[in-house]
């Protein structure tokens, strides 16, 4: 009790400190390299994970550790052009898909000059071999996001060219779900043999083959030769020799492998404090890119425990954050910063900001926002309410993020305690459904509301294991599943503007904090490698290379 | 003696099987594991959630889980790590080796630093060696060595822009690459625990200094010196081994912060991981291991005994 108390008190000094602190001077964030620059081909990147991968099979985990360093071993069907991460491009595929009239029938060409490391030719084989286990895995194989396929009916391949993907009903994500960085394309023969074999093997058609990976360490690769990417001027893709991924857990090593310039990058993202250092000690030797991140927190009340099943306690609890306040403190002390719904802010989905504000605990005047959710725990006969805040003991985000809504909270009359647990208990919590109100969170790969709508399905359907607000509710599944089939872009949008004001306002199941924003300081020797909105795309390092 | 030696090996069997049950049951009072930690915020239905406990037997009654591992125990098969679904072996084999090395370097300069200093200190009693020696010692003791190590590394960067290389280099690949690597984090836990046996090789010391025969030796006219070190010091050195011993034990597993501040690949960091994770199979093994050093070093200390005081005798 003391220690939170501590913490407490520290972060709201670090909040009030940040509020009063000028914004860091010196390297203003940049992007190194420049578009006229040629690629110098040659040198090794050294760059670090933050964590150690499960199983090497990319269908199989979930998780970024495995991304970074094994996605520079393999392809994909598509993938999100480096240069422009909202574009998907064809990777081993020829074009991009021929779609029916109907909606119903993709067709790819696939390239034909594409081998795999051992130097056998990639065919349609491998890529109905590598869907059909994503989408119909068999018995004893794990696929998570086989559920993100659901409208596919069959794969077929016609000819070694060209794959057939034949759709249940019309899906609006299923192109671009085609470009998961998860859907390594792997061998026909080798999962004919077993199907389990590249859980602990590495072979793909990637720019780099694997060399060596000690574990708790490292990982290696280098140059593939015979890889098939060229650039725009015909060169011969990845121009890196080589990298070398260093597995860094500890948050101030990582930063003093990048200062000792030990390492060049680390992709998944630094907080605001660690930029400044890095950008105090470095200088100039230092680049800075940032952007929006499709990660965010949601406060979660358990709708199965009372009062919590009454919506006007659940408007109240989002009515009290004023998260524009909140935003301009906590983008100085963590790597949270936008306003937004449920689809990321500046996304291709995102709500103008005047319809936003409409949706309750979204308006700006955050005093009468307050004097509502008063009002709305009085009439519920709830003006002294009190219960525990689950939260996961992760500082950043999760922590900073958590007081900064308590304090709000107990501005409303809202007595909430910090309930923190390690992580692995936090989740067992969440999945028993043992809480009052929980910080939850979510990332994904896309601005995509089929994934970020996810949490959204009923608690015993879809949402099984996914929606720990735990409401059942048929009117919204159908509005998820309506948006999910209209394959028009501005239709779906309003649509899921639809959703954001029933999900958050009408009912008030479960709503975001604050989105995270992406922070990644490099040394500038590393260039062609463009941050996006998430942590998991443009990973293979193809274009990537180091200059002086 | 051969008996007592038969009988203490011997007694390392139940011992080991109590850790392994505690350590058992106690990762599994411990809510959560390892499925819903692996796809913590991830939207994976729950159906997958399901069958990866299965494939990982963590679906069956507790004891029949108990009674699967202790089978493998028994075919001294420690199993496969549920997190990488690697040997257990493989795991622990990559990180000892780093982990050992730095428990014998960090050990033989706490030796090195402290029982000169402890045996001066003693000497020199109520004088301002001693006064220096004891501020020195307490300083040793009031701060962490994870600290001392994190002001290292930012002293070395800050003025020479350098800090240990991350990556581990065998010391017999690249003595220099290893040292390199080693001498950092071995200074900080070396003079943390130098400031124990320090002040253990002082009161030691001092309490012999006072006996009898340490007087007659006086009396006789040895040299000093030779009184110091043959009569004094070698009969206040086994409360100093025991420390050191029991501290190297603890070297090995339990440098969790330090390896974490430097980077190590080590067993203590390969524990906390496994912990994080929920890797019972690993848990286990680590504790295992670890607990078998504790009992192994603990009887060899037993062993020394003899070698260094002839009075005693094991029957």
């Amino acid at each position: 009790m003391f220690n939170r108390q501590i913490a407490a008190i520290s972060v709201a000094l670090a909040l009030l400190l940040a509020a009063c602190t000028p914004a860091p001077k010196g390297n203003a964030p940049t992007q190194s390299g420049s578009a006229a620059e040629q690629p110098q081909p040659g040198g090794t990147l050294t760059f670090i994970v933050n964590a150690e991968p499960p199983s090497f099979d990319g269908h199989r985990e979930t998780t970024f550790a495995l991304l970074h360093p094994i996605a520079p071993h393999y392809s994909t069907l598509y993938k999100f052009d480096p240069n422009d991460l909202t574009k998907v491009v064809a990777d081993v595929a020829a074009a991009m898909p021929e779609i029916s009239a109907d909606k119903l029938t993709y067709t790819i060409k696939l390239r034909t000059d594409v081998k795999f490391h051992d130097g056998s030719k990639m065919t349609s084989d491998d890529i109905v071999a590598t869907y059909q286990k994503i989408i119909f895995p068999p018995t004893g194989v794990l696929s998570p996001r086989a559920g993100a396929y659901a409208a596919v009916d069959a794969i077929t391949n016609p000819a070694p060219d060209s794959v057939v993907f034949k759709l249940k009903y019309p899906s609006a994500s299923f192109a671009t779900n085609l470009a998961s960085p998860w859907n390594f394309i792997y061998s026909a023969a080798k999962l004919k043999t077993d199907i389990h074999w590249y859980e602990k093997n590495i072979m793909g058609t990637g720019p780099f083959t694997y060399v060596s990976n000690t574990k708790g360490q490292d990982w290696i690769g280098k140059k593939f030769p015979d890889y098939f990417g060229k650039d725009k001027n015909g060169v011969q893709l990845p121009y890196l020799d080589g990298y070398k991924a260093l597995i860094i857990t500890d948050a101030n090593a990582e930063v003093n492998a990048i200062r000792s310039k030990q390492a060049a990058i680390e992709f998944r993202g630094f907080t605001p404090q660690q930029r400044d250092t890095l950008s105090s000690a470095l200088g100039t030797s230092l680049a800075i890119q940032e952007a929006p991140w499709i990660c965010v927190n949601y406060v979660v009340p358990n709708t199965k425990k009372p009062p919590f099943d009454d919506v006007r306690v659940r408007q109240a609890l989002t009515l009290a954050i004023d998260r524009y306040a909140g935003s301009t403190s906590l983008q100085k002390i963590t790597i949270v910063k936008d306003v937004g719904g449920l689809m990321r802010p500046h996304g291709p989905f995102a709500q103008a900001d005047a319809d936003l504000q409409k949706i309750a605990g979204f308006g700006t005047d955050g005093a009468a926002n307050k004097a509502k959710a008063k009002q709305l725990l009085a009439d519920a006969g709830q003006p002294n309410l009190t219960f525990k805040f689950l939260n996961r003991n992760i500082t950043t985000p999760y922590e900073p993020v958590a007081l900064f809504v308590l304090d709000q909270w107990k501005q409303v009359g809202i007595n909430a305690t910090h309930d923190v647990k390690e992580t692995s208990a936090y989740q067992a919590d969440l999945r028993a459904g043992n809480f009052e109100v929980a910080l939850d969170f979510n990332c994904d790969f896309l601005d995509e509301p089929d994934l970020q709508l996810a949490k959204f399905w009923s608690a015993t359907g879809l949402g099984k294991g996914l929606n720990f607000a735990y409401y059942d509710d048929p009117t919204l599944d159908k509005m998820i599943d309506g948006q999910s089939r209209e394959t028009d872009p501005a239709k779906r949008k309003a649509l899921v503007g639809d959703i954001e004001k029933y999900a958050m306002d009408t009912k008030a199941y479960q709503y975001p904090v604050l989105w995270w924003y992406r922070i990644i300081p490099y040394l500038n020797t590393v260039r062609g490698w463009r941050i996006g909105s998430n942590h998991y795309t443009n990973q293979d390092l193809e274009t990537v290379w180091l200059g002086k | 003696m051969r008996r007592y030696v038969v009988g203490r090996l011997l007694l390392m069997i139940p011992t080991l099987i109590g850790v392994a049950i505690l350590t058992f049951v106690i990762m599994r009072a411990v809510p959560g594991d390892i499925v819903a930690l692996k796809y913590a915020g991830s939207p994976v239905p729950q159906s997958v959630i399901d069958e990866e406990r299965h494939q990982l037997g963590l679906d069956k009654p507790m004891w029949e889980q108990f009674t699967d591992w202790m089978g493998e125990i028994a075919r001294f098969d420690l199993g496969t790590s549920l997190w990488t679904g690697h040997s257990v072996v493989d795991e622990i084999v990559v990180r000892f080796p780093l982990s050992l090395e730095l428990a014998i370097i960090a050990t033989l300069l706490a030796i090195v630093i402290a029982i000169p200093l402890g045996v001066l200190a003693a000497v020199r009693q109520d004088t301002w060696v001693d006064y220096a020696i004891r501020v020195f010692s307490i300083g040793g003791l009031a701060l962490p060595s994870f600290w001392i190590g994190l002001l290292m590394v930012l002293a070395t960067i800050t003025f020479f822009g350098w800090a240990p290389p991350l990556v581990f280099t065998a010391i017999t690949e690249d003595p220099i690459a290893n040292l390199s690597q080693m001498i950092l984090p071995a200074l900080s836990v070396g003079y943390r625990y130098s400031a124990v046996s320090m002040r253990m090789t002082r009161s030691t010391v001092l309490e012999v200094l006072r006996e009898d025969y340490v007087r007659t030796a006086r009396a006789k006219g040895v040299q000093e010196s030779l009184v110091v070190m043959r009569h004094a010091l070698r009969n206040a050195l086994l409360p100093v081994i025991t420390v050191i011993s029991l501290e190297f034990a603890f070297l090995i597993g339990g440098l969790v912060v330090t390896e974490q501040v430097f980077n190590l690949n080590g067993i203590g960091k390969l524990l906390v991981d496994a912990v994080a994770h929920r890797d019972y199979t690993l848990i286990q093994a680590l504790v295992l291991l670890l607990a078998s050093v504790f009992v192994l070093i603990n009887f060899v200390v037993d062993m020394v005994y003899v070698v260094l005081d002839p009075r005693i005798r094991y029957s």
